[in-house]
């Protein structure tokens, strides 16, 4: 069959697509649900009217994000046995336990809060209510955590006996599968990414009212949150993000030569900031190099060996049989750049926001309209054209999308670097597949979906817009004033509910 | 009893608490149109599941992930072979999920009514599969030597899943109609019992006559008393429901659903899913399990996490039991 419209080839594709999409909403509903925890939170304990207004704004946007994340995520749980049937027969006894355990531990919790967050404001006190989005908060974390444990295994597979009477893989030690570095690591590196999401649409979205001095005391407030979690987050991300790359370099030597496009082992082994020319074909025509860096980066010490392409490949050949053992080095060599160049990109504009919104830069005290006042950014004593005073609003807002591209890119060069293998070591990608699955089967749900995904970005990201214009909500009496009994405390019987569908 | 029995019991407890808690969800979905006169009327329909919907759909996940840890043969055989249908299904899931989500947020009156479309069809289209797929399940289909599908779809379409696609879409919708006269005042309220005899009344011929079925072709003593309960609890639920005592009537419907599905996976076992090709290629408790090892890490987890989860979300429905109507709506979009 033309390897193009091979069954496998559409599978990956359409594991591609609903994974990659499904994780644009995933980052930023575990990172927006304890923003928003933590803001409610100071509203409760400060009662400033300005905290609410913040809960009820970026609420609303977490929960049209995390609608479509929910949703996007039915897909994931049923596509192995969709599209992978024989990598559910293979695995199951060791994959499908984490995932059952998200469903009963993490999934229960979230959705069940959630609709006790939402629809709660006018039935519950002020701290049950508040407690319910922690709850949905500590649900998505539990989730990823089981989520990233099951992956880790794919990636660097422990704790598992082959038993060749069944023909499959058995579990031997689960707490292994939960507590191994890889599993860790790739959680540290995935909840920190989450943040730096999170921080970075906060930020983006408060620059963008800034700018036209609207709801100024909320927005200000919301902006530093958003760049100080933008900065911890961000170094979070650098810092798992070199303990992950250690782990790789022992667990996936092929995956990191990949990405690195390092043909022949060297030592000391050189980082590549970019190469040009053909990474495909050779190391050749590379035109930045930070000598021994890379060294650094898989040993901790900057002249060790680091084995390349073409010595890993010979050596799982000896080890697997004849075959090429090599993922597509060009996606690897670009993705892993665009993950590390987008992330520090964020990083380095929530430092430079944090700075230049610092105290120092407010208007003086006889020039301001109310409490909280717009930073006018000036890095001079002269005041600044009102055009490049205005550049920073419009790069923060900006900035949103680069965690978003940096962790697209990081899970495609996780998963294709980890290529021709789907756990590796194990079991190969091609071996996966559905056999009794139809090449229109699949063909027919990757359109589907594909579809289906295309029209609801259009309809999420313009209510999005829509909301994100309206800004925060104006508070009303029964806002302020939340029940003290479980139930609600109506005498009323008719009086309508805090919230509707 | 060994650990794979009792897993297979867990799953049928885990189908059962899915098509109790969403059965009423899909049913109330499909009422936005066979009941509501009005938009406000639709909204208040929608309103009484709104805080519940979600986790009642985790039921399914729940169901899925625990076929695929405990019996991961049934997993891959079921959904690869059901392919179609299975897509079909998750395509109204996602919808559904937005539909309820977004439908609220906007006010104009396309954007809504396009929405409340999407309602109806996405709820009514997988209470109608779902009983297809386990009609299927139950009567055997075509597996081979290898534990693949090797049917096309048309062999998924037969009078009796589509009879059981009907007995599911139609007792769902009759668990929606008691769920909404429990659960809101005033004149739709009333028109929801009226609606719930009437549908009750279809649900009992089409349901006596696919329980029949299944027990003449392949039920025991125990799927008798399973079908025999069922039954009983539906004449019970229409009873009470004729009698205006909506609380004993819902817990009567959900009775009939536990029962009924109760006879379903009593028909099957030990096997989990039957070839009709040949009978030593069954799918069965034993061929398709997790090894002990799994089993039992599972068997922990839901001993813990299971009356945590019962508890919860009780104490949701415990949370929201105000009973809803038209003056409750907020008039904001």
């Amino acid at each position: 069959m033309d390897l193009a419209l091979a069954p496998e080839t559409l599978a990956r594709w359409q594991f591609g697509i609903t994974t990659v999409y499904h994780f644009l909403f995933v980052p930023l509903t575990i990172s927006l649900a304890a923003l928003t925890a933590g803001l409610q939170t100071a509203w409760v304990r400060t009662e400033k009217e300005k905290y609410l207004r913040a809960t009820k704004f970026w609420g609303k946007l977490f929960l049209i994000n995390i609608a479509m994340g929910v949703v996007t995520g039915i897909v994931q749980e049923f596509q192995f046995g969709m599209n992978w049937s024989d990598y559910s027969r293979f695995v199951g006894d060791i994959f499908g336990a984490p995932l059952a355990f998200e469903a009963l531990i993490a999934f229960f919790f979230e959705s069940t809060f959630i609709g006790l967050w939402i629809f709660g404001w006018d039935k519950l006190p002020k701290k049950i209510h508040l407690a319910c989005i922690w709850m949905v908060s500590m649900g998505t974390v539990l989730s990823a955590y089981f989520i990233l444990a099951a992956n880790s295994w794919m990636q660097h597979p422990v704790g598992y006996r082959i038993n060749e009477e069944r023909g499959r893989a058995e579990l031997t030690d689960f707490w292994l599968v939960l507590t191994q570095n890889t599993a860790l690591t790739q959680f540290f590196h995935t909840i920190t990414a989450a943040f730096l999401v999170g921080g970075a649409f906060m930020a983006g979205i408060s620059a963008f009212h800034l700018a036209r001095k609207k709801h100024v005391p909320v927005m200000r407030s919301s902006l530093r949150l958003g760049l100080v979690v933008m900065i911890i987050a961000g170094m979070g991300t650098a810092i798992s993000g070199d303990l992950l790359g250690k782990v790789m370099y022992k667990q996936q030597p092929m995956k990191m030569a990949a990405a690195e496009a390092l043909w022949d082992g060297e030592a000391p082994a050189p980082f590549s900031v970019f190469a040009y020319g053909d990474v495909d074909k050779g190391h050749n025509k590379v035109a930045i190099e930070i000598p021994g860096l890379l060294s650094f980066l898989a040993n901790d010490d900057f002249t060790s060996f680091v084995p390349g392409i073409n010595d890993v490949n010979k050596a799982e050949q000896e080890k697997y049989g004849p075959g090429d053992y090599r993922p597509n080095i060009p996606v690897a060599y670009w993705g892993f750049r665009w993950m590390i160049g987008f992330g520090m990109a964020s990083l380095g504009i929530g430092v430079l926001g944090m700075w230049l919104t610092r105290r120092k830069f407010l208007l003086p005290p006889g020039l301001r309209t109310g409490e909280d006042e717009v930073p006018h950014l000036v890095l001079f004593k002269k005041p600044l054209s009102p055009k490049f005073a205005n550049l920073y609003w419009i790069v923060a807002l900006w900035t949103m999308g680069f965690p978003l591209i940096a962790n697209s890119w990081g899970w495609i060069f996780t998963e294709m670097g980890r290529q021709p293998w789907v756990v590796y070591g194990v079991l190969r990608t091609r071996d996966a597949v559905s056999p009794n699955v139809s090449q229109a089967e699949v063909l027919t749900s990757m359109i589907g979906f594909t579809l289906l995904y295309a029209v609801l970005a259009v309809i999420e990201v313009r209510l999005m817009v829509k909301y994100v214009k309206a800004g925060p909500p104006e508070l009303t009496e029964a806002d302020l004033n939340p029940p003290t009994r479980i139930g609600g405390d109506d005498k009323n019987p008719d009086r309508p509910m805090a919230f509707s569908y | 009893m060994q650990l794979h029995d009792v897993w297979f019991v867990l799953i049928a407890v885990l189908w059962t608490g899915y098509f109790f808690l969403e059965g009423f969800d899909f049913g109330v979905g499909v009422l936005t149109k066979l009941l509501a006169r009005d938009r406000t009327e639709k909204r208040v329909l929608i309103n009484t599941i709104g805080p519940v919907w979600d986790g009642n759909e985790v039921w399914l996940l729940t169901a899925g992930g625990a076929t695929f840890a405990a019996f991961p043969d049934w997993y891959a055989t079921l959904f690869s072979g059901f392919y179609l249908p299975l897509l079909l299904i998750l395509i109204c899931l996602i919808i559904r999920g937005v539909a309820f989500e977004y439908r609220h947020k906007r006010p104009e009156d396309r954007w809504q009514t396009n929405w409340e479309h999407a309602i109806f069809w996405t709820s009514l289209i997988p209470a109608f599969l779902w009983g297809v797929a386990f009609a299927n399940i139950v009567r055997g289909v075509k597996i081979d030597e290898n534990k693949e599908y090797v049917g096309s779809l048309l062999d998924l379409l037969n009078v009796y899943s589509i009879l059981g696609g009907l007995v599911t879409l139609t007792l769902f919708t009759f668990h929606g109609a008691v769920f909404t006269s429990l659960k809101t005042v005033g004149d739709i309220r009333d028109r929801s019992r009226k609606l719930a005899t009437r549908l009750g009344a279809a649900t009992a011929v089409l349901a006596l006559v696919f329980l029949l079925w299944t027990q003449v072709s392949q039920g025991d003593g125990k799927s008798l008393i399973a079908m025999i309960v069922a039954v009983l609890a539906l004449v019970g639920a229409l009873g009470f429901n004729l009698a205006g005592r909506e609380g004993w009537s819902f817990a009567l419907s959900g009775v009939t659903i536990a029962a009924a599905v109760a006879m379903l996976f009593l028909t099957l076992f030990p096997n989990v899913m039957p070839s009709s090709l040949n009978e030593a290629w069954n799918l069965t408790v034993t061929n398709s399990s997790s090894s002990a090892y799994t089993l039992k890490i599972m068997t922990w987890c839901a001993a813990v996490a299971t009356p945590l989860v019962l508890l919860y979300q009780g104490w949701t429905y415990w949370v929201f039991r105000k009973r809803i109507g038209t003056q409750h709506i907020v008039d904001v979009h």
